[in-house]
């Protein structure tokens, strides 16, 4: 297997709400296959800015997105560009777990269908595998007819990692994906995501500070739309530069 | 500190008097009319009446039922029925998925309000007008796009809602694998939707199967079974209006057998709709 390497570029990157300057000037690099963990309190653009590097952000009414985005050379806030392709190369991981209304076969499945992605493997072989590197193999082999929605949320979001890797994309925006779990399921994840990260650039939003020590290569410091700071994940934990940056790893505002 | 708390009970026993005996009003008049329709109906109620097509004399009193009417009305329902699914899905997901919020898109809403607002008979003039200038006659042809013009506003509306429930994280979660709108639509939301789906379509099935006013010129009446698109058809709410409007009370009592098969109808589908509702909703995700 090829080895993949992703990294992001993100240069002057500003994203509005009507009057809401939500992202202000942002500049950083990402580097590829590695965890890169955005923390810093809630409101200050973090999920923004992962909606931004998919485009999801498309969704949103009445949004200004400026800047610009280069994920492996492809810059992906131009408007030429096909969203579907982007989002097939970038996969997310949300908050709460929302699988599609079908079996846990189907779930897995739906990527690899509409991508045609199965290069002669066959659907039982690739649903197999991923189930098996989300962990979930074990405990949904003897049903994987039965309803998604039946699971349960640890299990859940795990079937949701596993359909988001069975479209074979290079990053993995995670956007507090353990946040609606049990610390069990949460733990389980984030192991996980330890293992994919050698094939996969992972960006996780996080409000934990020890699952960003736990996880990240890499630390962005969001203040209200303002990168505060940056840098190698033990540099900015254990010496942060910046006063706010201090503050808030000492708790001063949540 | 007393008299605030005395107000305050007061107020909740009076909403409560007034809460439940709205409800029991509207329950009450549904019992009253059930009663009545069972009450008058039941007696001229029997085997021929649902297995045999009008004889002669038939509504001065001599023997046959109204098995013309039933089959009518359940071809007239069920094609207007299925015009209006196909026309409403489309556009109900169009409204939801592609147009984004624009003024056309609420011109599109309004304009389908108003469509729900127009007494049916004006539907039934206009088909009939539409008809003449095709050239058609009076037939099942005729009266299912008279109904199915009167059905389409309830469908697109009440599959709109439909969708609407659906919750944006789902369809979020989907775009961000790759998916296109289409692929978002038809595979996600309709399948998220389905449970609902049926509710709307039994809602447009029972206005439409009720209606007298849009198929009287524009499907007739006739005493044969249908056989073709291209002749006309009876209907049941005209069967009734037929038989009551006869002066013998023997017929008129049939009129009330034949609501009473109406209803019977009515609600076996909205039985059966339950039941299918309940098994589309094992894969809904909440």
């Amino acid at each position: 297997m090829i080895r993949r390497q992703a990294s992001i570029r993100v240069r002057d990157l500003n994203v509005h709400y009507n009057s809401l300057h939500a992202l202000k000037n942002l500049s950083v690099d990402i580097p590829a296959n590695q965890v890169t963990a955005i923390i810093g309190p809630s409101g200050c653009g973090k999920t923004t800015f992962l909606k931004s590097i998919n485009r999801l952000i498309d969704l949103t009414d009445e949004v200004r997105v400026s800047g610009e985005i280069t994920v492996d050379g492809t810059r992906v806030l131009d408007p030429g560009v096909d969203v579907t392709q982007i989002r097939k190369r970038i996969g997310l991981l949300a908050q709460r777990p929302f699988p599609l209304p079908m079996s846990i076969y189907e779930n897995v499945a739906f990527g690899p269908r509409i991508h045609g992605l199965t290069n002669g493997r066959s659907l039982d072989e690739i649903v197999e595998h991923y189930l098996q590197m989300a962990g979930l193999w074990e405990e949904v082999k003897d049903r994987l007819d039965a309803p998604a929605a039946k699971l349960s949320i640890g299990q859940q979001q795990r079937l949701c990692l596993a359909r988001g890797l069975a479209v074979e994309p290079e990053v993995l925006l995670c956007d507090e994906p353990t946040s609606s779990l049990d610390p069990l399921s949460a733990q389980h994840l984030e192991a996980r995501l330890k293992d994919i990260k050698q094939d996969h650039t992972i960006v996780l939003v996080t409000h934990i500070l020890r699952q960003a020590e736990r996880l990240a290569d890499y630390v962005i410091f969001l203040y209200m739309g303002d990168l505060v700071e940056h840098g190698p994940a033990w540099d900015v934990l254990r010496h942060p530069q910046q006063p706010r940056t201090q503050a808030y790893l000492a708790g001063e505002f949540s | 500190m007393m008299k605030r708390n005395t107000l305050w009970r007061l107020e909740e026993t009076v909403m409560k008097v007034l809460m439940s005996g709205a409800t029991a009003l509207a329950l009450g008049c549904l019992l009253l009319i059930l009663g009545a329709v069972v009450w008058k109906g039941l007696p001229a109620m029997n085997l021929d009446m649902v297995t045999q097509p009008p004889q002669g004399g038939y509504y001065t009193g001599a023997g046959g039922g109204i098995l013309n009417a039933i089959l009518g009305s359940l071809c007239l329902a069920l094609g207007a029925t299925v015009v209006a699914l196909v026309l409403g899905v489309p556009i109900a997901l169009y409204l939801q998925i592609y147009a984004g919020r624009s003024r056309l898109v609420e011109l599109v809403r309004l304009a389908l309000d108003v469509l729900w607002g127009i007494p049916s008979i004006v539907y039934g003039a206009f088909g009939f007008s539409l008809m003449l200038l095709m050239g058609l006659r009076a037939s099942l042809l005729g009266g299912i796009i008279a109904l199915s013009l009167v059905e389409l506003p309830i469908m697109c509306r009440a599959i709109e809602e439909v969708l609407k429930m659906v919750p944006f994280e789902l369809t979020e979660s989907a775009y961000a694998l790759g998916t296109t709108r289409w692929e978002v639509a038809w595979k996600v939301m309709v399948r998220q939707a389905l449970p609902g789906l049926t509710s709307a379509i039994l809602l447009a099935f029972g206005r439409g199967i009720g209606d007298a006013a849009s198929v009287l010129f524009t499907a007739g009446y006739t005493d044969h079974l249908p056989t073709s698109l291209l002749r006309p058809v009876a209907s049941l709410p005209l069967a009734v209006f037929f038989q009551l409007a006869t002066p013998f009370p023997a017929v008129q009592e049939r009129a009330y057998a034949s609501a009473l098969v109406l209803t019977a109808i009515v609600l076996l589908i909205s039985v059966l709709s339950r039941l299918a509702s309940n098994r589309l909703s094992r894969y809904v995700v909440k």
